[in-house]
Parts: structure tokens; C-alpha cells; sequence
């Protein structure tokens, strides 16, 4: 659904050279032209991450700061995290979400200072910054960045990785960011990801992203990673991607995340959806989402039809493939409330044929972020 | 060993006395990237040229392997199942998918030989 039709011309990143220098089959992605894998392929690149650092381009994705008194309560009117409490040097994981309690996309949050900086997935940003800047008080600004770029160093080794460039970085903690200079670079760097893993993200110019790339790519233990390492590192940590596994029919209780929803939004419940929200939290809601593990080695994608031992229908595979950590098909997807236990047998209609799984608690690789 | 004749699906077929053995292109493996999965007919299945009759699937994706003649499967590839990544690593011998005893022979002179698989690869790129 991310992808763009064949028509229509696609978008490249500034990295885009550098790509095809290092040889990465290059694919459609949310109207970007992205590196799927490099020629080691992905699980090479997967088990990488897991063992030493990966870089990722991630310049599709949606960069934006929210400028002005009173930022932090403007974005509060779209989303039931607490923006208000987050701390100078503070980052955070949220959803936009609408009236009927769907989640429009997910995001994160800092907080700078003077302005507040936001990333949104790429096939949502339009949507989601046009929806953000109708919302708007007077006196509030909202400034996209598409001027700059966005690296992701993932791994165990990316703090030692990083600090030849940026001996700073090593000093942020989880969710911690700060302006610095990395490789000579003005950038901002926050300690987070989407791989389960310890590792940063680094927002610089579009101009340096390139040299800056080189110089990371070039360090001891780091080498590139594409879309599909990406894929499959954020479904062995469990972490949701929209369009897959949440969307705007999806609540939050249903996708697990009313951990995203600030304890004083639970008391003013006054975000979008949050009638919903609410009645989901005191009633339980019908359906969640649960980690899946099929029994044997075949893989079960993402719409697959899941069934109750007995045969009746009780949902669906949101995301499914191979875990390269795991060594074994691994799989998300939503299930009737009393389907929804760890251990609970499942099967899953794949060509046809009912394959026994189980449900099995996420993450399916432990996280390892920076404590 | 006789030549290898290709399908524009990127099945390979090799003759091999009254069977043929059928795998998948160099260029296959390559597109579809790490093989972690593979579904086999069953032995004795009588199967139509252009009728799906495996899958392989890679981290990525499904993809299904079609029957390049007519005939029934005689034999199939049972080290796949432990380890599928003889696909990638050997495509053309030790990982190959399943063998036919053709109703026809005559519709193998019919598939594409190395010379012109090459230039169909050239034409499609």
C-alpha cells in the first residue's frame, strides 16, 4: 500500500548514489526510490545488526519542527501522548489518532527547547503535516524539513561505531537527542530505532548526508542495510509498522500501544478517540494484536486467515516472513480477545492448507537499548 | 549430462534418462535473495506445462515454481527442506526442486536454450 504506482516518477534521497555504488538492488517504497538489501542479501545484513552495526537510510521518512509557544498542547489536539511532559532532551514514541479511535499514523516526538521536532513515516507525512498544520493555533508554525536527511546507525556496536565521529553521542541516553556535530557535520542525533537494538538516528543537511554516509559505512564493524533487514529486525522486536500492522481502523488498546497514551490524557481523555479508547481500556476490546509463531519452517505473510483450532475464523496475519535471529518464521497479527493468551493454538490458512501456530509474547529477540 | 533448457518463468529443465530434473535460474535466486522455505509436489501429482506445482519463498516474498512439460512428478528435492539455501548456493545442481517423467519430450525442444535464455534475460533487464 506504501508503494507507488509504476507511473509515477519516484523520489530519491541523497543518498541515492551512494546506493547504487555499493551495489543495492534499488525498489519502489511510499514514491522513494530505497535500497532493499545490498548484494550480501538480507539476513546477512539482518544478522549484522544483531552482531555488530547497520546503516540504514531512512531519509524517506517525514521530518518536521513545531515552532512556537503553546507547541507541545497544539500537538496534544491530534494524539493521546503526553507531549507536555516531555523533558528538554526528551524523545517519544506516540500515535496520531482520529474521532472513531483509529490510528492515523505513529511518530516521534523530541522536544528541543525552543521547538519541538517530529518523524513520521513516509507514506503518511503529507497526510499527517497537512493534518498537523490545519489544527494549528495562531502563532504556531510548522516547518517541514525536507532539506535534510536521515541515518540510522542500529546495532551493538553503533555507540563505539559512532564515537569516532561524534564522541559526544555516546553520552545520550534511551530516547535521549542533542544537536552535534558528527564527522564535522552540524546533525541531530537521537539514541533510538526500529530494531529492537542500541543504536541512533542522525538528521543532518541534505548535502553532507552523503560524505557523512561515507564516513560511517567506512567505520570499523558498520556496513549498510536495506529496507528488508529493516522489515525483518522491527518484527523480531515486535514493533508495529503502519499500513501493516496498524491503521486507522486499528485502536491502540487493540495494537497494545495504550502504553503510548500519557497517564494525564488517561484523566482529561481529551485526544481523538478517545471515547473508544476509553471503553476499550474498562471492557477490553475485540480484538488484539499478539506475536505468532507457526509450527516448521514455512512463513505465513501478512493477510493470511487465522483460525481457531476448530476452524472458526478469529483474524488475521498482519505481518509475517522469516526471523533471521529467530531462525524461523515468526509472525503479528490480531485475534478475537480470547484467542489472545501467550500460548494459545492458532492456525494459519496458507495456500489453502491450515498450519499450526501459537501465540507466543513479543518481542520474539529481547530488546537491547542503551539503559 | 545433457544442456540446460530455460522457461520464461526462469525454470531451468535438464534430462536426465526418462526424467527431467527442474530447478530455478541463477537469475531467479538472485532476484528473490535468501530461499528460506520451500513447498514440494507430491510424488506420483500429474501436472500440466505452465501449472503451478512448488513455492519458494524467500525473507521477502512467495513465489511459484511452474511445471515447464506435462507429466507426472517422480521425484522431489527432500534436502530442501533442511536446508533451502542450496537453492542460492548451487541452483542449477544441488538445489534443485523435483523431477517429471514428461508425457512429451517434444515440448522440451520447445523451451528456451542457454543462448536464448541469455538473450530473454538481456531483452527483460
Amino acid at each position: 500500500m506504501a508503494e507507488s504506482s509504476a507511473d509515477t516518477p519516484l523520489r530519491e534521497t541523497p543518498l541515492a548514489a551512494l546506493h547504487r555504488e555499493l551495489g543495492a538492488r534499488m525498489v519502489p517504497f511510499a514514491g522513494y526510490a530505497m535500497p532493499l538489501h545490498y548484494p550480501g542479501g538480507i539476513v546477512a545484513e539482518h544478522l549484522h545488526c544483531r552482531a555488530a552495526a547497520a546503516l540504514f537510510d531512512v531519509s524517506h521518512m517525514g521530518q518536521a519542527e513545531l515552532i512556537g509557544a503553546g507547541a507541545a498542547a497544539a500537538l496534544e489536539r491530534l494524539t493521546p501522548a503526553d507531549v507536555q511532559g516531555l523533558g528538554p532532551g526528551r524523545q517519544r514514541y506516540g500515535l496520531f489518532t482520529n474521532e472513531a479511535g483509529g490510528i492515523e499514523d505513529d511518530f516521534m516526538v523530541a522536544n528541543l527547547g525552543d521547538r519541538l521536532f517530529l518523524v513520521v513515516n513516509a507514506s503518511r507525512k503529507q497526510a499527517d503535516f497537512d493534518r498537523l498544520a490545519a489544527a494549528l493555533p495562531a502563532g504556531l508554525r510548522l516547518a517541514r524539513r525536507e532539506d535534510r536527511a536521515l541515518l540510522a546507525l542500529q546495532g551493538p556496536g553503533a555507540a563505539a561505531a559512532l564515537a569516532a565521529l561524534a564522541p559526544e553521542a555516546a553520552t545520550l541516553p534511551f530516547l535521549g537527542i542533542a544537536e552535534m556535530a558528527v564527522a564535522g557535520v552540524p546533525a541531530l542525533v537521537s539514541r533510538s530505532g526500529y530494531t529492537g537494538e542500541d543504536g541512533f538516528e542522525i538528521a543532518l543537511p541534505d548535502e553532507r548526508a552523503e560524505a557523512v554516509a561515507r564516513a560511517l559505512v567506512g567505520l570499523p564493524g558498520v556496513a549498510p542495510a536495506g529496507l528488508g533487514a529493516r522489515d525483518s529486525l522491527r518484527l523480531e522486536a515486535g514493533l508495529c509498522l503502519y499500513g501493516n500492522d496498524i491503521d486507522a481502523t486499528t485502536s491502540p488498546v487493540e495494537a497494545r500501544l495504550a502504553w503510548t497514551i500519557g497517564k494525564r490524557r488517561r484523566e482529561a481523555w481529551d485526544f481523538p478517540g478517545a471515547e473508544r479508547v476509553r471503553a476499550e481500556l474498562a471492557a477490553g476490546p475485540r480484538r488484539l494484536r499478539v506475536g505468532i509463531r507457526p509450527e516448521g519452517r514455512q512463513p505465513a505473510r501478512a493477510h493470511t486467515p487465522i483460525l481457531s483450532p476448530d476452524g472458526a475464523p478469529i483474524g488475521e496475519v498482519t505481518s509475517g516472513g522469516f526471523g533471521p535471529t529467530v531462525n524461523g518464521p515468526i509472525a503479528m497479527g490480531y485475534v478475537a480477545r480470547a484467542h489472545a493468551a501467550d500460548g494459545t493454538a492458532l492456525a494459519l490458512v496458507v495456500r489453502g492448507k491450515a498450519l499450526p501456530a501459537h501465540v507466543v509474547p513479543l518481542p520474539f529477540v529481547p530488546h537491547r537499548y542503551a539503559r | 549430462m545433457s544442456e540446460l533448457r530455460y522457461t520464461k518463468d526462469h525454470e531451468w529443465l535438464r534430462t536426465d534418462g526418462d526424467a527431467v530434473t527442474v530447478g530455478i535460474s541463477d537469475h531467479a535466486q538472485s532476484q528473490l535473495g535468501d530461499v528460506v522455505f520451500v513447498e514440494l509436489p507430491e510424488v506420483g501429482r500429474e501436472v500440466e506445462a505452465g501449472e503451478a506445482v512448488a513455492v519458494v519463498e524467500s525473507v521477502k516474498a512467495a513465489s511459484d515454481v511452474y511445471a515447464p512439460v506435462s507429466g507426472r512428478i517422480v521425484e522431489v528435492n527432500s534436502a530442501l527442506a533442511e536446508d533451502p539455501g542450496l537453492i542460492n548456493r548451487d541452483p542449477t545442481g544441488e538445489g534443485w526442486f523435483f523431477k517429471i517423467e514428461p508425457r512429451d519430450p517434444a515440448e522440451i525442444e520447445k523451451l528456451m536454450d542457454e543462448a536464448a535464455y541469455a538473450a530473454y534475460l538481456e531483452s527483460q533487464a
